[in-house]
């Protein structure tokens, strides 16, 4: 796990609302971010989550402010917020089940070098299976590409929603050390519903509960008390 | 024998035409979810752009048409960017309000084109070999539907290629399938989308310039009227499917030439390959709601 290499926080959050419908989903969510590391947003479903890594993105309308590196989120468009350097894993995995591996990657490539080198030392079944249709791969390598399409480009910051959902134990350990290796190179936040996943990978916490920052925090220090963890994520920490 | 070979093909011109103008629709539907009603407008475009080209060009044919040809994609391309960028993209996800525009464009210039240019269809100076006829198994075929087969294949293979084979195409084909994950990956599927708007508007356009061919002359109201059998391919076929488009477009034409033909022949009842065209897409819609080559929704 890497520690925070800096306390300049990369990703700002401020009193962010999102109505879907009738629904009021995010009732004025504020967090920070710090540059490097893993951030877990974590909380019980329904909490907000995944809406929140959405608001980010401008993929649902939101009020509020979101600043990365200090520059406001809100008033741009999906394509111009993912070019100012942010990956994306979403929690469907969402890949393009009838382009072929390769044209998943390809796709998903913004800079002049994308790192397939990368993307084949972790996923060396992807190579292999490039010109596969990806709708028929497995769910566990449909993740891989998931996440590998993250890991091509150069990124400030990478949202990961719930990657290990679904999946095998040998693939969530696959997916982890993935994780793991692209918190080298940027900042993590992380939807994860296991938490020894979590555990694992993450330093900060911040919890939601019914729209809301129920708890900012360490992640271990959280975990570490079981009336804490059943307090907000329904689970005891152990 | 002869007979069959004619109706086979002058059916699959009459669907040749129809895929011209029904492809486009299909990729902007299934692209951006946005069905167009002011589509036949380009095709009409088209119509009349040839026209004014050909008849005031001092070439001889074939130059003459195929300048006007080229003449009127470059229009056709520049009214579908026109269109989607002035009037489109800013009721993007209104899609009541994009029906009501688009239909309120299609009966506006209708009426414009038939201020300045009349209501009556104006004779089109087809070049000379479009007029005669070529002999195939004992069949006379009029070479107009030779042409318009031919054309609407080259622009299969062309969008077939550049859906395949361009970074462009690649964006279009995973915009298909998920637009809001298109954007999620830094690419402006909207440049993409006007690119498809007026590559429709190119192929709308041709199908106008050559059913002038196939019809003798351009009409005001030909957009219009061939824009419902359109519709009908684009459901029939699987709304949002190229491929279906392409398939659909071929039994439309087929099946309205014979019946057209053979209800005429033995009961005297000439708009029957309409009729058996209406009733195909119902048989098709309680059979298989999401068309031939669609993706079931849910």
């Amino acid at each position: 796990m890497s520690a925070p290499t800096a306390t300049r926080n990369l990703l700002e959050v401020d009193d962010v609302h999102v109505h879907l419908g009738e629904s009021h989903i995010l009732q004025g969510v504020s967090f920070q971010v710090p540059v490097g590391g893993v951030t877990a947003l974590l909380g019980r479903n329904g909490a907000g989550k995944t809406t929140t890594i959405k608001a980010i993105l401008g993929l649902v309308g939101r009020s509020g402010s979101i600043r990365l590196s200090e520059r406001e989120l809100t008033r741009m468009p999906t394509h111009q917020i993912v070019r100012l350097g942010v990956g994306y894993v979403p929690e469907e995995r969402e890949i393009f089940s009838e382009l072929s591996v390769a044209e998943n990657l390809k796709l998903a490539e913004r800079d002049k070098a994308p790192r397939y080198d990368l993307v084949f030392e972790l996923f060396p079944e992807l190579e292999q299976r490039r010109a596969q249709a990806a709708g028929s791969l497995s769910g566990g390598q449909q993740q891989m590409v998931a996440i590998a399409r993250a890991l091509l480009n150069d990124n400030q910051i990478i949202l990961v929603d719930e990657p290990t959902k679904g999946l095998s134990p040998l693939m969530v350990t696959n997916a982890t050390t993935a994780l793991k290796r692209a918190a080298q190179a940027a900042t993590l936040l992380l939807v994860e519903q296991n938490l020894q996943v979590a555990r694992t990978l993450a330093d900060k916490v911040v919890v939601l509960d019914q729209g809301r920052v129920a708890y900012t925090g360490d992640v271990a220090e959280l975990l570490a008390d079981p009336a804490l963890a059943r307090l907000y994520l329904g689970v005891g920490g152990h | 024998m002869s007979t069959i070979i004619l109706l086979l093909v002058t059916g699959l011109g009459l669907g040749a035409l129809y895929f011209l103008i029904a492809s486009g629709l299909s990729l902007t539907y299934g692209l951006m979810r946005v069905l167009n009603f002011a589509h036949g407008i380009f095709l009409t475009v088209g119509g009349y752009a040839s026209w004014w080209i050909a008849v005031r060009l001092p070439l001889e044919d074939p130059w003459r048409f195929l300048v006007a040809l080229v003449g009127c994609m470059l229009v056709g391309a520049i009214v579908a960017a026109a269109v989607e960028v002035s009037l489109i993209r800013p009721l993007y996800r209104r899609h009541i309000e994009q029906v009501l525009v688009t239909v309120g464009l299609a009966l506006a210039f209708t009426a414009l084109v038939q201020g300045i240019f009349g209501a009556d269809p104006i004779s089109y100076p087809a070049p000379r070999w479009t007029q005669g006829v070529t002999q195939l198994a004992g069949a006379n075929i009029p070479n107009s539907r030779l042409l318009a087969i031919a054309v609407a294949a080259a622009v299969f293979l062309l969008l077939s290629a550049f859906l395949r084979f361009t970074r462009w195409g690649l964006i279009v084909r995973a915009g298909v399938e998920n637009r809001a994950m298109v954007t999620a990956l830094g690419i402006d599927v909207q440049r993409a989308f006007t690119l498809v708007f007026a590559l429709g508007g190119v192929a709308a356009a041709l199908a106008g310039a050559l059913g002038a061919l196939y019809f003798g002359n351009i009409d005001p109201q030909r957009g219009t009227a061939t824009l419902i059998f359109a519709f009908i391919v684009i459901v029939i076929g699987g709304l949002g499917s190229f491929t279906g488009s392409v398939l659909a477009a071929v039994v439309v034409g087929l099946l309205q030439q014979f019946i057209n033909y053979y209800a005429s022949v033995y009961w005297g009842f000439s708009a029957a390959g309409d009729l058996s065209v209406v009733l195909l897409l119902a048989v098709v819609l309680l059979w298989r709601p999401q068309g031939l080559l669609g993706r079931s929704v849910g």
